[in-house]
């Protein structure tokens, strides 16, 4: 491999660590929110409201069930308005952002619901208010599965990264598809494939690492 | 003595899909303070339901529940959160929080009832020291055996001084040896503070160690309500004698006799009484079984007698037990439900719910 390559290699890695990572962060900071209160609302739990767990639910079901790839091209304009582009890492992130919220909210409902009611009644018979239980007893509980989770989302995240990539240009992903599909250069197609899947391996086991680490 | 809680013809109906299902049917009793009062039943009889009531974690559908003269119905939800820091409660599966350690489960009531941090501490490790458990302050749950997590439990339970503590099954997941300790440790925290106590529980054993006072839920029904010592010498509904007759008798030998239970309190039991038995009337009974055992701390002795076949010898024997001031309970008699029906019945009284 020419010493050109190897640069774009770097890059991309580079590239598609920062896409995952800020696409990561940005899908936890609407999606933990938003799954907390999907748990919340359902029936018998804490804050139980029927519409406004319904209309959640919805949102999230639709959202969720769209294929990534007709997400990224539908939302072209809303990237364009949010970043002045629709290329390049940064445009990448909205779709990334926006197709990982659902995932994240889906998940941390999963893990809040693993929360054993009986701590929940016991929380309740202490007077603790809705937000008090979910707070300093719901989440810490839930924690290690959390953490599970996270592992998965980042790592599916990282995976659709090199998708937005191939629309959108940016990351290993359109690494793979110039070199390794248009330019048959089979080296370079493997090369960031393997990367691509020891990154996922690495998340994956960071992940179940601090999860284990976490559980008492 | 003041009334803790006051139930007056409470009833509670789950509705689900559609179908009615009434858990407590017109249920009215007090409980009194500082006594340790016991509710027992069979799985399923609606003692987790009525406990429930008791804090409003469930709604009653009719009647209401006052604690200390207050409906607690009328209280609205931050006012009925205060409620529940008074009444603490503890539960079979203990319910402590594992990702924290033993003293942040105790000071969490403290903290929910805005304890400023220092004292916080300083409190829970108080009530750590009253379980025994202070060395294993920065522990975590999962690393303590069940009756240490019961007594942290206890220790969480008790930490913002609550003027009631319930217990929903508290010793059911524990061994005979340490529901004696939990017990014990429980029957000190009531002599000492005053605190009054409720147990739910389906063996009876439990009530008749710790409890002063006791009600019998039968299918959602009160069935009996009273001093357990009372209940023990003289059961009045059939629930009551199920749990209290002993559970496993020697079959009658014949089909027709009839079997009847006396008791007898410690100062009876060291007179012969069946040796005058034979001496003073010439009759002869056959002890199916006999034990005794401390309820409500006083001695009492039990025997489930089978009677000779003959009415007029039935007589004889059962007056000279009520002249001798014994109390008398007729076993169903053999023709109605046979010997072995009647030993499965109360062993099934004795298994009950175990989750
Ligand atoms: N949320 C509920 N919905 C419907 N039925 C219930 C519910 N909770 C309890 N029950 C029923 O009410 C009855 C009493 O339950 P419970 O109070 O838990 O009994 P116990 O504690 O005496 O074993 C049982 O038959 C149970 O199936
Ligand atoms: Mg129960």
């Amino acid at each position: 491999m020419s010493e050109y390559i190897i640069d774009a290699i770097k890059t991309g890695v580079v590239e598609t660590l920062e896409m995952t990572a800020f696409s990561s962060i940005l899908a936890y900071i609407v999606g933990l929110p938003l799954g907390i209160l999907l748990y919340a609302t359902a029936k018998g739990r804490v804050l139980a409201n029927r519409p406004v767990n319904f209309l959640l639910g919805l949102v999230v079901n639709v959202s969720r069930s769209l294929p990534f790839l007709i997400l990224l091209v539908l939302i072209i304009p809303f990237t364009r308005l949010v970043t002045g582009t629709s290329i390049g890492t940064t445009a990448s992130i909205v779709p990334l952002t926006v197709g990982a919220i659902p995932i994240v909210a889906r998940m941390v409902e999963s893990s809040l619901s693993e929360v054993s009611p009986g701590i929940i009644e016991a929380a309740a018979s202490m007077g603790a208010s809705p937000i008090y239980i979910i707070i300093h007893f719901v989440l810490p509980e839930a924690t290690p599965s959390l953490f599970l989770g996270a592992a998965i989302n980042v790592a599916t995240i990282l995976g659709y990264s090199a998708m937005a990539g191939v629309i959108g240009g940016g990351g290993l992903g359109a690494l793979a598809l110039q070199y390794g599909y248009y330019r048959y250069q089979e080296d370079v197609l493997w090369t960031t494939v393997t990367i691509l899947i020891l990154m996922v391996m690495f998340i994956q086991a960071g992940g179940n690492l601090i999860s284990k680490k976490s559980r008492k | 003595m003041a009334e803790v809680f006051t139930l007056s013809h409470v009833s509670k109906t789950y509705k689900n899909d559609g179908k009615e299902f009434e858990a407590l049917k017109d249920i009215s009793l007090d409980i009194k303070e500082g006594e340790i009062f016991g509710v027992i039943g069979m799985s399923g009889a609606g003692k987790s339901t009525l406990v429930r009531t008791l804090n409003r974690l469930e709604e009653v559908s009719a009647g209401s529940v006052s604690f200390y003269g207050q409906d607690l119905a009328a209280l609205k939800p931050a006012e009925i959160r205060k409620v529940r820091r008074q009444i603490a409660m503890i539960f079979q599966s203990f319910n402590l929080v594992g990702q924290r350690s033993v003293i942040s489960n105790v000071m969490q009531p403290l903290r929910i009832a805005g304890v400023p941090h220092g004292k916080r501490k300083e409190k829970a490790l108080g009530m750590l020291r009253v379980v025994g458990l202070e060395e294993k302050k920065n522990e975590f749950p999962s690393r303590l055996s069940g009756g240490q997590r019961q007594r942290v439990a206890i220790a969480r339970a008790l930490a913002a001084d609550p003027r009631v503590l319930l217990c929903d099954e508290a010793t059911s997941a524990l061994d005979p040896k340490i529901t004696g300790e939990i017990l014990e440790l429980l029957k000190e925290i009531n002599r000492k503070t005053k605190l009054t106590i409720i147990i739910i529980t389906h063996e009876m054993s439990v009530v008749e160690r710790i409890c002063d006072r006791v009600a019998i839920i039968d299918n959602g029904n009160l069935a009996e309500v009273g001093e357990v010592n009372e209940i023990f010498r003289n059961p009045k509904s059939e629930a009551a004698r199920k749990l209290v007759f002993p559970s496993n008798p020697f079959d009658p030998t014949s089909s027709d006799s009839r079997l009847i239970r006396i008791v007898f309190d410690g100062l009876a039991a060291s007179k012969p009484f069946i040796a005058e038995l034979v001496e003073k009337t010439g009759r002869k009974v056959n002890i199916l079984s006999a034990n005794t055992k401390s309820v409500g701390g006083i001695g009492y002795g039990q025997m489930v007698l089978e009677l000779p076949e003959n009415k007029e010898d039935q007589e004889i024997i059962v007056n000279f037990f009520r002249e001798g001031g014994l109390s008398i309970q007729e076993i169903s008699t053999v023709t109605e439900t046979s010997a072995g029906d009647h030993k499965r019945l109360n062993n099934d009284s004795e298994k009950g719910e175990t989750q």
